[in-house]
Formats: structure tokens, C-alpha cells, sequence
């Protein structure tokens, strides 16, 4: 499903997030990637979802090739995955609801189907009497599910979460972290980078070692 | 299609939002924009209602037409038979020369004068009433008139008339030009406007286009949002211009009376109402539009 080819990101000036890192992540896989702060795992996942595109190498996507993609095409392709970023770019001008509604609204999903799913999603997350609340009245955990249930609600088939856990306490950390496992189970693939691999037990693990794959 | 329609009014619905949301700021706008388009609009008005005055008015056009003085009486018959088939005419009179000098004898102080003359120095004459008023048209048929066996002389009395039509060309023009600048104007309020809503809203552009929102989905309801501004304004420019109208209306009635001339001012036509709200809706869209190049990445 993603496959990295001898992929380098660096940024101006001279700084290599990321040098001749290669990969294979197969559909339906569960995905930690490790390393230390500033090791490149940010950038990776910025890579897939063509936030960033690669300096040198190929990022493969279901056999595209992401960095070469036009502009243009690059809605599409977002559109296939959930993305939870680390700051989790909650929309505090409006309701719970209407966070997860937007992924919906961007694809013109008809809107009553879209507000069952809406609240199917922040069922899964734990939030559904949570609704009405605006995303400044919850608490970090609860912000946390929101980004998830913002990035699940369209149903893809790829969930990449960026430090997920975060500035949360181990108790909510390990909720969070369920709630991933949950997603995998029925057959998402799951990518996560973490500093914190032990939160995801069973995972696949790659680690970066200063934007290099390590051995 | 239907998938459409629901973005299209979605998009609108946010803007109409967006508007709601800071009504002072959109009163504000629609004012600044009203005023500015007022202006035109009010020129437009008062030079429709000129336009329908000197068309009412009873005072037409004619074209006089001399004999030479020494045409014989069968050579004038010819004439008049001429006139009469010629197209274009509606009316002719004729003034025989003896009945020129009867009456201008009997005009104080000139009777003096003309019995002194040995003969009539009158010529027969025609008044001719066109039934196109139109400039060219006179001068059409009064340069026909002039190829004419014994006529002497053709008077066209439409120099007035010109005058008025290149006044009136004149008004047409500045309006346009006018209209033009403020529009310009009214482009430049949307742009700037439009700017402080993407700086507004940058969180949610960038939400969106990390979500996988299509640049076209991005701009839309700013779109929108300038060509309600530009509706909302040109509401207002027709609001001021009615009460222009109203307000005017009284005292230039009593103004005109003076002069003899009724006149009772007329609000903007349906379809004066209809352009400027299209317009300014367009331009309301356009300066959006640019804003969005200059902003939007």
C-alpha cells in the first residue's frame, strides 16, 4: 500500500530530515514509527499525505507516486486517509459535530447520511454526548478522540496519527491508543509515529535514527 | 447535478453566515458600496427622466423651404406636389408670399417698412414637419430639399435639437465613465474586504486543505461572500437613489413649474434596478476573485 524508495527529504538550508530511507507497509498493517525527537517521523508522515514532498526517491501510494503528483491531484489523494496531526488542527469556531462534519461537507456527502456517520464516528470515540460542545470545553484526551473521529468519519482505508499521545496522561494515552487498535482490527491500515512505542504493543515497528532507517 | 446544487447553496448559506455573523462591519460595507454606487445611479435616473421630458415635449422639429423669388406660381405647385410624396414628411404648410406680407404688415412697426418696398420681397415658402426627428434625419431631408429646382434656401431649425442630443450623448458618456471608476471603486472594497476574511479564516482554510478540500471548494463561499457584499451594496445604492428620487421630487416639481414644464421625477426603471444589482453582484464576485489569487496559496 505505501512504499518508500530511497526517499530523502531535506530542507533549505542543508538540513536532511530524512536520508535513503526504503520501506514496504502492506494494506491492512499496524504501524509504529519510533525515534527519537527530530528523528524524521513527522516528516515521514508529511511525505504520505503530501503535506511535504521528497527531496529525492519516490513515495508510492496504491502505486502513485505522491511527490509528483500535480497539485491539483493532491485533494484526491488526501481524501483517501485520516489524518491526526500533532497539533490537531481543531476548528474551535464551531461544534464537536461540525469539526467531523467537514471532511463530509469537502466531499459533498449527502447531509443526512453525513450526520449519521458524523455521530457513528464520535460514538467510536467516546463523544457522542458530546456533540453540542464547542472543541475549547474538552478536555486534551477529549480533543485528542475529536481529531480522530474528524479523521475516521469518511472511512478510510489508511489512518496515519502523528504523536497521537502526546501531552496526555498515560491512562488517557493507553484509551487513545486502544481506540487505533480498534480501528485496525476492522481492517484499517494504521500508521503512528510515536516517541512512545510501548503505548502500541504488537505493532510493526520502524525506527529513525536521525532521518535514517536504523538496523 | 444535485450534488452540485447542495455545494453551491452550501457555500452560499456560509457566506450568508459569515455576513450575519459581523453585522455592523457588513452594514458598514453595504453603505460604503451604496454610496459609491448611488452616485451613477442617481445620474442615471435624473437623465432617464430628462431623456422622457424632451421626448414628451410639443415642440418639433421643422424644415422651412424658400422658393426662389423668381419662381413662377406652376414651378411652386410642382414643389408642393413633391413634398407631398416625398417619404419622411408628416406635415407640410404652405405660406403663399402675399400672405407673408399681409402678415407681417400687420405687424407694429414693420408696416412702415414694407409699404415702402416697390415689390413683395417675399418668396413662397413650405413648412415642413418630418415625421423622424432624429438630427440625422433632417439633415437628410433638408439636403434633398436643397437639390430641388427653385428652391433658394432651406432653413433647418434643429440646431436645438442637436444640441440637446450631444448634451444628452455628452451625460451618457460621463455616466459610463463614472460608473466605470466607481465600479473600480466597489472592486477594490470586495478585494480588501475578502482579504480580512482569508486572514480570518486561515485555520479553516488549512483544516480543509489538509481534509482534502479542492481549491474550487476552498473559494466558493468567498465567492459568494463578494457577490453578496456587492448585492447587498447595490440594495443599498437603490434604496439611497428612491429616496433621492422621493426627496427631489416636490421641490423640482415646483422648480420646473415656473418654467411651465410638468415634471414629476420617476424612481430608477425595473430594469435600471435589475442592471445595477447584476452589476454590482459581478463586481462584488470579481474583486472576491482577485483577492482570492493574490491571498489564497
Amino acid at each position: 500500500m505505501i512504499r518508500f524508495d530511497q526517499v530523502g527529504k531535506r530542507y533549505p538550508p542543508d538540513i536532511d530530515a530524512l536520508t535513503e530511507v526504503g520501506f514496504d507497509i502492506a494494506a491492512g498493517e499496524r504501524v509504529v514509527i519510533s525515534g527519537h525527537s527530530g528523528a524524521g517521523k513527522s516528516t515521514l508522515l508529511k511525505l504520505i499525505a503530501a503535506i511535504e514532498r521528497p527531496t529525492r526517491g519516490s513515495v508510492l501510494l496504491g502505486g502513485q507516486n505522491i511527490g509528483a503528483l500535480p497539485r491539483s491531484a493532491l485533494p484526491f489523494v488526501r481524501r483517501k486517509m485520516g489524518l491526526v496531526l500533532q497539533d490537531q488542527k481543531l476548528l474551535f469556531d464551531r461544534s464537536v459535530f461540525d469539526n467531523v462534519m467537514l471532511p463530509l461537507a469537502i466531499t459533498g456527502f449527502p447531509p443526512k447520511e453525513a450526520a449519521l456517520r458524523v455521530r457513528a464516528a464520535l460514538d467510536k470515540v467516546g463523544l457522542a454526548r458530546r456533540e453540542k460542545a464547542l472543541p475549547i470545553a474538552l478536555s486534551g484526551g477529549e480533543q485528542q478522540r475529536l481529531a480522530i473521529a474528524r479523521a475516521v468519519v469518511s472511512r478510510p482505508a489508511l489512518l496515519l496519527a502523528d504523536e497521537p499521545t502526546a501531552h496526555l496522561d498515560h491512562e488517557t494515552a493507553t484509551d487513545v491508543a486502544r481506540i487505533f487498535e480498534e480501528f485496525h482490527r476492522a481492517g484499517v491500515t494504521v500508521l503512528v509515529a510515536t516517541y512512545d512505542a510501548s503505548l502500541f504493543p504488537g505493532a510493526r515497528r520502524i525506527e529513525l535514527v536521525h532521518g535514517r532507517l536504523s538496523s | 447535478m444535485k450534488g452540485w446544487l447542495f455545494q453551491q447553496s452550501t457555500a452560499a448559506r456560509l457566506a450568508f453566515r459569515r455576513l450575519a455573523a459581523a453585522p455592523f462591519n457588513t452594514l458598514l460595507s453595504f453603505l460604503a458600496i451604496g454610496v459609491l454606487l448611488s452616485l451613477p445611479a442617481t445620474g442615471q435616473m435624473l437623465l432617464t427622466n430628462l431623456q422622457r421630458l424632451s421626448a414628451s415635449s410639443t415642440v418639433m422639429p421643422q424644415i422651412s423651404v424658400f422658393m426662389a423669388g423668381d419662381a413662377d406660381a406652376r414651378a411652386t405647385r410642382e414643389i408642393a406636389e413633391r413634398l407631398k410624396h416625398v417619404g419622411g414628411v408628416r406635415q407640410v404648410e404652405f405660406l403663399p408670399r402675399e400672405a407673408t406680407r399681409a402678415r407681417l404688415k400687420s405687424t407694429e412697426g414693420l408696416r412702415g417698412v414694407i409699404e415702402a418696398l416697390p415689390d413683395n420681397p417675399f418668396p413662397d415658402a413650405f413648412v415642413v414637419t418630418p415625421g423622424d426627428t432624429a438630427p440625422a434625419a433632417l439633415e437628410q431631408l433638408a439636403g434633398e430639399f436643397r437639390q430641388w429646382p427653385h428652391v433658394e434656401h432651406v432653413q433647418l431649425d434643429s440646431a436645438w435639437l442637436q444640441r440637446l442630443d450631444a448634451l444628452f450623448r455628452l451625460g451618457r458618456t460621463g455616466l459610463i465613465l463614472l460608473a466605470t471608476l466607481l465600479g473600480l471603486g466597489l472592486i477594490a472594497i470586495t478585494f480588501n474586504v475578502i482579504r480580512l476574511q482569508i486572514l480570518v479564516s486561515r485555520a479553516e482554510i488549512e483544516v480543509s486543505q489538509l481534509l482534502g478540500a479542492t481549491d474550487r471548494f476552498i473559494r466558493r463561499p468567498f465567492l459568494y461572500f463578494g457577490a453578496l457584499l456587492g448585492l447587498g451594496g447595490g440594495g443599498s445604492a437603490v434604496l439611497l437613489v428612491l429616496a433621492a428620487t422621493l426627496w427631489l421630487r416636490a421641490p423640482l416639481a415646483e422648480l420646473m413649474q415656473l418654467y411651465g414644464i410638468a415634471l414629476v421625477l420617476q424612481p430608477l426603471s425595473v430594469a435600471d434596478t435589475l442592471a445595477l444589482l447584476g452589476c454590482a453582484a459581478v463586481l462584488g464576485w470579481s474583486g472576491a476573485a482577485l483577492s482570492l489569487r493574490q491571498f489564497l496559496r
